[in-house]
């Protein structure tokens, strides 16, 4: 077991990561705001924020899935249970005795079995519900007498209660992730992965082409 | 190398980006400016009135000035006839009574009450010379008084109580000379004057419009556009277009701000959207009185306390009535800020020997609900008071109050509520037990005049808020920043501190385990 220096985050993924990541918290104050539980920019502001915002979100989203699927890294996303249950009781129990990672991190595998699964419910569940909501929300048009019609039949309140119950969770998921980074090898390594896209990882001296034993 | 053209790409974009986000610049509207070029222009008259032989005499009486306009408008007084302006009632559908004929002479109000009975002072108002009692001869086109909506020489004037004769002052000949289109002191004569004072009724319609600036009306204002009533309330056939109703019942022949400026004025698709359910005048109309004040209430039942015998009044600071022998108590206000409702221009009116149902007597009922798709949310000034009504037969009574002198049962010269009652009730054909109390009376009017310039409007905050929005009294549907179902938020907080719980729970054991362990080290 050596320890080695490895790009495992690469350029766009970090663009990716980081633009995300401000987006949402953006998008979290000014939509908090909207919803009124705290006041900081004016509700109109807020409003406009929120919009301009969550288009550029759209746009990141977009290149986003042609990244995942041009460069083949959605099948870091593909859930597995094998060692799940250890994962789960590395971070309640094992941690704390100090025992090691159960799940090696590798290029071609840097995410462990629950970041897979709540990584995916993320990009699967959480971010499309919230997207698919918040036009909704946006372009959520009443019938009347000028005839202006484009949704029919939903009510803002079912679509409103909807794209805030995903924020809740998404500032759930905020809270939880940003703790986790701290859980690396030392509290910092995980966020400066993400930053420079370089990581110490442990390698084993007969995984010297770890990419062939992958594929099999 | 791509990596600088690439850095310098992205660079340039954010930056475009940002510029764009945070630039908040006017753009031009060609649309709006289209209209003021449209209305920028005044129509000349192609007729000189002084020059026509017609009119080179001497009148004796006012309907010999109306002779003569007849004698060339030949057909005109016919459309008059016709018209509401002259017969004080229509023919109208109202949903629960059926086709009914509606008007000043049959519908009570909040102020004066009703016409009934007291024509010979009310008929100031009314289109037509010599209404004295319910006796009128609404077919004789003599009668018609055009000066009172042409004159263009500002010199007519009605005589008080003279049942809708000219003051004796005014020089018929003059004002037969100087006809034209009505401008805003013919119709301001009567409409800013309704219930006996400036503003007393609307709040949104007073002589401050004769002269006003920007800030009280974009449109009328003397260094603005300085349009008349007519520009909006255009008339064909002596039908003007336009509603109020405080007699009104149809949603038919309205004026709309949308005739000009369309349902989607504004640039902002978002604002654009609040059409659909919100009336222009809600947001454009931030307050109305925005110059004098306008009767908030009227008390009937603190009407008749004499000073030795004699009807005295008391002022407030501005000069405003705060109590009349005659009338009773009343509260004035200035820079009201609007009720809010839901109206589908379709309205309901107390109409003589409607038996009284809820307390209190809404005089007029405006129509409208959240999910009737022609309702829009309007402002609207809610008048309250009380008035005297019939105890056994659950009616509103029309009293009778003018008299030309005492010893006639009219309230305002005899303060005697039985007199003026018996006497208006058989007047109007219903009966009247004698035993009479007051009762609480309300009365809607939609605020649509005194638009303020947009940078006045009403902001997003004033009504997407958690508390006291404007639009607080309205429920039933959901406002975003107003609005939230409590058990979500409930749901989302707990979920939320629950995880910074489980977050700080799990560091502070870490922090501790790896204390422990770096003494066991050292151990």
């Amino acid at each position: 077991m050596v320890m080695k220096q490895v790009k495992i985050y690469k350029r766009f993924e970090r663009f990716w990561h980081w633009t995300q990541a401000s987006l949402i918290i953006f998008l979290a104050v000014t939509g908090f705001e909207i919803h009124g539980s705290l006041k900081l920019f004016g509700f109109e502001k807020a409003v406009s924020f929120h919009q301009n915002a969550s288009y550029a979100l759209l746009g990141l989203i977009v290149f986003a899935i042609f990244w995942h699927f041009t460069t083949g890294e959605w099948k870091q996303y593909i859930p597995t249970t094998r060692k799940l249950i250890d994962q789960i009781q590395f971070y309640s129990v094992g941690m704390f005795k100090g025992e090691r990672h159960p799940v090696n991190k590798t290029e071609l595998s840097k995410l462990n079995p629950l970041q897979r699964l709540v990584y995916l419910g993320f990009k699967i569940v959480l971010i499309p519900v919230a997207v698919v909501t918040g036009l909704l929300y946006m372009f959520h048009k009443t019938i009347n007498i000028n005839d202006i019609v484009v949704i029919r039949g939903f009510d803002l309140e079912i679509i409103a209660v909807l794209h805030t119950s995903v924020a809740f969770l998404l500032l759930a998921f905020l809270i939880l992730h940003v703790y986790m980074t701290t859980t690396g090898h030392t509290p910092l390594s995980n966020i400066k992965a993400m930053i420079t896209g370089y990581e110490e990882l442990e390698q084993e001296e007969e995984q010297q082409q770890p990419e062939k034993e992958n594929i099999s | 190398m791509y990596k600088n053209i690439f850095i310098v790409i992205v660079l340039v974009v954010a930056v475009l980006w940002l510029i764009n986000f945070f630039h908040e610049d006017e753009m031009y509207n060609l649309h709006l400016e289209q209209l003021k070029q449209e209305y920028a222009l005044q129509p000349v008259s192609s007729v000189d009135h002084s020059k026509l032989p017609a009119l080179k005499k001497e009148f004796k009486t006012p309907q010999e000035v109306t002779a003569a306009c007849i004698s060339c408008h030949t057909e005109r007084h016919k459309e008059i006839i016709a018209s509401t302006h002259w017969n004080w009632e229509r023919v109208a559908y109202i949903e629960g009574r059926g086709i009914s004929v509606v008007g000043k002479k049959n519908v009570l109000n909040n102020f004066c009450i009703g016409s009934n009975a007291n024509e010979q002072s009310c008929a100031r108002c009314h289109i037509g010379f010599g209404m004295t009692n319910d006796q009128f001869d609404f077919n004789n086109a003599n009668n018609v008084d055009c000066m009172v909506c042409h004159d263009n020489s500002e010199e007519y004037l009605k005589g008080n109580a003279m049942a809708g004769y000219p003051d004796r002052t005014v020089n018929l000949k003059n004002v037969a000379q100087h006809v034209g289109a009505p401008t805003k002191d013919d119709c301001g004569a009567c409409h800013f004057y309704g219930g006996g004072g400036n503003n007393v009724k609307h709040g949104d319609l007073e002589y401050a419009l004769l002269a006003c600036d920007k800030n009280i009306d974009v449109h009328m204002a003397a260094n603005g556009m300085n349009m008349s009533c007519i520009s909006c309330h255009t008339a064909e056939n002596h039908v003007m277009k336009g509603r109020l109703y405080s007699v009104s019942s149809e949603n038919t022949n309205r004026a709309y701000c949308e005739d000009c400026h369309t349902n989607t004025p504004h640039f902002d698709d978002l604002l654009n959207r609040h059409t659909a359910k919100v009336a222009c005048q809600t947001c454009h109309i931030p307050v109305y009185a925005k110059v004098n004040s306008t009767k908030m209430s009227w008390q009937w039942s603190e009407a008749g306390k004499l000073h030795d015998g004699k009807p005295y009044t008391e002022e407030n600071e501005y000069g405003d009535h705060t109590y009349m022998s005659i009338k009773g108590k009343f509260e004035w206000a200035k820079n009201v800020i609007p009720d809010y409702i839901w109206f589908n221009g379709t309205a309901d009116h107390y109409i003589l020997g409607d038996t009284i149902k809820s307390k209190p007597v809404a005089m007029n009922t405006l129509n409208g609900s959240f999910d009737d798709k022609y309702s829009k949310i309007i402002p609207v000034k809610i008048h309250r008071g009380d008035q005297i009504f019939d105890l056994q037969t659950k009616m509103l009574i029309q009293p009778k109050l003018y008299a030309p002198q005492p010893g006639d049962s009219a309230f305002w010269e005899d303060f005697d509520w039985e007199l003026a009652a018996k006497a208006g009730m058989e007047r109007v054909g219903l009966p009247f037990s004698g035993d009479y109390d007051f009762i609480e009376t309300v009365m809607f009017w939609p605020i649509n005049h005194m638009v303020s310039p947009k940078e006045q409007s009403v902001g997003c905050a004033e009504c997407h808020t958690r508390d006291e929005g404007r639009l607080v009294k309205l429920t039933g549907f959901y406002m975003p920043g107003r609005d939230r179902i409590w058990q979500i938020d409930l749901l989302g907080n707990l979920i939320v501190i629950m995880s910074v719980l489980t977050v700080v729970g799990h560091g502070i054991i870490r922090l501790i385990v790896k204390s422990k362990r770096q003494k066991l080290n050292i151990h």
